[in-house]
């Protein structure tokens, strides 16, 4: 169906789930956020969310919030997301942008598609637009070719579980607890329950993000998703840090880790 | 009347509006937007929200004629609605009541808000003591700052207030706040919108929440002689504003005129001027109009008045603006000053530094129309909260001034 479904059907033969991970663009610097992309795809990560920084991160916690002002205050640029796809896609990963809607309204909704695309990357994530918001951005990225990728929660009704499960392509986007981005002790039981009812709803590939931060909860949810989600734990690797350096050592170290948690969860 | 302006029901307002969110929202936005439109309809909802507006907030809301201040404004005939005489001191308590009945309705128990001034966040706070509503109200640090009364009324009403520390530390920070705390207690919580702007439902509800402001004003200027020439509000959001607007839309005669915070200048990069300054996108929710750089990365706002200080605008505005029904005026935080100071000195009553956007935009609109025009302008609130602002401003502080 699309390079990512393919990516993640090769994954799944495997017998494991797929490890993804997300950095901002720009942080600590262009130069070493791409380093780190790269960095984290050697240790063991499949496919790199590619943050490009926005101003109002209505979904993201304290750790990321702090990562992208950084960024921006640094002097980010949208052109700098498009080099990191490209530098994902060249390392043999697969690369998906997970961009806030405004940034990709003003730069064009069909030049993003085509930027994105060109970039080598796979499909865009949108947390903050739904597909009944985003018939434009639909229509932009399938001429593009390019995958969608909504997110569905909790608190998603049976209606808009079709709705959001038929309208993505590449996987569907579950976030297992309500809340923001952060690490959280456990996932709860939330995340077996929405990642049933969006494949009851048709989704072929499911993947699972927000709250997760361990090799535990990789293995425990590599037991039954395509992909394990990990964001704020691997950005604050780099936050933490004294230097570049250092925090590219605990990126690898912690990206390893969760690469065989992926690994482990299947019986 | 099937092209009437007046009560649209969105979600769009031609190319505006509409609702951005999260996933993680649409239910509750759904729920909420399907609770009002039962409640809207419901005449023991409207029965009881008429009630608290009598008997709690204090309405219908005089008009006052001001002629010493209109000496100043070319002699027109100018008038104020009195928004400022309302239970808690501004326009913020007719929206808020509604959405409190609201939320007892859908069974939450728990509301939050956000707030710039603090007058929307006070008046959620009073909402919430009234109702037996826990009550958490988000606001930027420096606006906690600059309105340090208003953090003690809140916290004096038993509401927690949480500063908030990222970004701008203003109203736009405590918006995106209160909406990450909304993500994780949607279950339980629901979001006091405080002005027309945000994701629908709200800015047509709220807007029709304000709406009592036109309709009342619209009735006492008829008693009074007739309609005015124009209807002047001040707009951050523009909750007051497309209140004020709503029942005049279809009076083509009446000019509608939106004043925006211009800071020190639109032609600076400190301004709130959002309208004059911004373009269309994303934000909060709805499509509008935003302070934004060619990215689209939202740009720090700036007015003396913590209450316009934000880099949006309801999508209603927008559109108005757009179909050319409503101007906007931008008025410098030197314009509003002056006209706190000549409406306090020529009339004796205190204008919210917000409110006195709209006053500066009377002035001028008077003097260009000169003693035959008769302007309506919304008071929005009472400058209490402002005391302090303004006395620095105008060196009148012990040991500040001679």
């Amino acid at each position: 169906m699309s390079a990512l479904t393919d990516r993640l059907d090769a994954i799944r033969a495997e017998g494991r789930a797929a490890l993804i991970g997300y950095l901002p663009v720009g942080f600590p610097d262009v130069d070493t956020s791409i380093r780190a992309m790269v960095a984290m795809v050697e240790a063991g990560v499949d496919i790199v969310e590619v943050g490009p920084p926005y101003s109002d991160p209505v979904l993201d916690g304290p750790v990321i919030q702090k990562a992208v002002a950084d960024a921006l205050e640094g002097g980010v640029r949208l052109s700098d997301t498009f080099a990191a796809v490209k530098a994902i896609a060249d390392a043999g990963a697969g690369a998906v942008v997970m961009s806030y809607f405004n940034p990709m309204l003003q730069h064009g909704l069909a030049d993003f598609a085509r930027d994105v695309k060109e970039a080598g990357g796979s499909g865009v994530i949108t947390p903050d637009l739904t597909p009944d918001a985003g018939e434009a951005w639909v229509e932009a990225a399938r001429a593009a070719d390019l995958d969608t990728i909504f997110l569905v929660a909790p608190s998603t009704t049976p209606e808009r579980m079709h709705l959001t499960v038929g309208a993505s392509r590449g996987f569907v986007y579950a976030t297992p607890l309500m809340g923001v981005t952060g690490e959280r002790a456990s996932v709860g039981d939330a995340a077996e329950r929405v990642v049933r009812e969006a494949r009851e709803a048709g989704a072929d590939h499911v993947c699972v993000g927000v709250g997760v931060s361990t090799r535990e909860q990789a293995a425990e949810l590599a037991g039954y998703v395509d992909g394990v989600i990990v964001g704020t734990a691997l950005v604050r690797c780099l936050a933490d840090a004294e230097d570049a350096e250092s925090g590219l050592a605990a990126l690898r170290s912690l990206a390893a880790d969760l690469a065989a948690g992926v690994r482990e969860g299947r019986a | 009347m099937t092209d009437s302006l007046q009560q649209a029901p969105g979600p769009f307002f031609g190319d505006f509006g509409g609702r951005f969110v999260p996933e993680a929202l649409m239910a509750a936005l759904d729920e909420l937007t399907d609770a009002y439109d039962k409640a809207r309809v419901d005449p023991a909802f409207g029965d009881e929200l008429a009630r608290l507006a009598r008997d709690y907030t204090g309405r219908p809301s005089i008009v006052t004629e001001v002629p010493r201040f209109a000496e100043h404004a070319g002699g027109a005939s100018v008038w104020l609605k009195r928004e400022d005489l309302n239970h808690s001191g501004s326009h913020k308590i007719n929206n808020v009541l509604g959405q409190a009945l609201l939320t007892k309705r859908i069974g939450k128990t728990r509301v939050i808000a956000e707030t710039g001034a603090g007058q929307h966040g006070v008046a959620t706070a009073t909402a919430a003591a009234l109702m037996g509503l826990e009550c958490v109200v988000y606001m930027g640090e420096e606006d906690t700052e600059r309105q340090a009364l208003n953090v003690a009324r809140m916290r004096l009403l038993g509401a927690e207030v949480i500063p908030v520390t990222t970004g701008t530390r203003t109203l736009r920070d405590a918006i995106n706040e209160a909406f990450r705390d909304w993500v994780a207690s949607v279950e339980t919580t629901n979001y006091i919108f405080g002005t027309a702007a945000g994701p629908h439902p709200f800015p047509a509800m709220v807007r029709d929440f304000q709406r009592v402001i036109s309709v009342e004003a619209r009735e006492q200027m008829l008693e009074r002689g007739g309609l005015p020439d124009a209807v002047l509000a001040c707009v951050g959001g523009g909750s007051n504003a497309i209140g004020s607007f709503d029942a005049f839309l279809d009076d083509e005669g009446v000019r509608l005129i939106g004043c925006e915070a211009a800071g020190d200048g639109v032609d600076t990069d400190r301004h709130a001027a959002t309208l004059t300054g911004g373009r269309s996108g994303v934000l909060h929710g709805s499509r509008s109009y935003i302070l934004q750089d060619d990215e689209g990365q939202t740009l720090p706002s700036h007015s003396i008045s913590a209450g316009l200080d934000y880099p949006g605008v309801g999508p209603q505005h927008a559109y108005l603006a757009e179909i050319g029904r409503a101007e906007y005026w931008p008025v410098t935080d030197a314009e509003a000053m002056e006209a706190f100071r000549l409406l306090s000195r020529t009339e004796g009553i205190l204008p919210a530094i917000e409110s006195s956007h709209a006053l500066a935009g009377a002035i001028r609109l008077g003097r260009e129309l000169g003693s035959d025009a008769t302007l309506l302008v919304t008071l929005s609130g009472r400058g209490d909260k402002d005391v302090e602002q303004a006395a620095r401003w105008f060196d009148m502080l012990p040991g500040e001034g001679e």
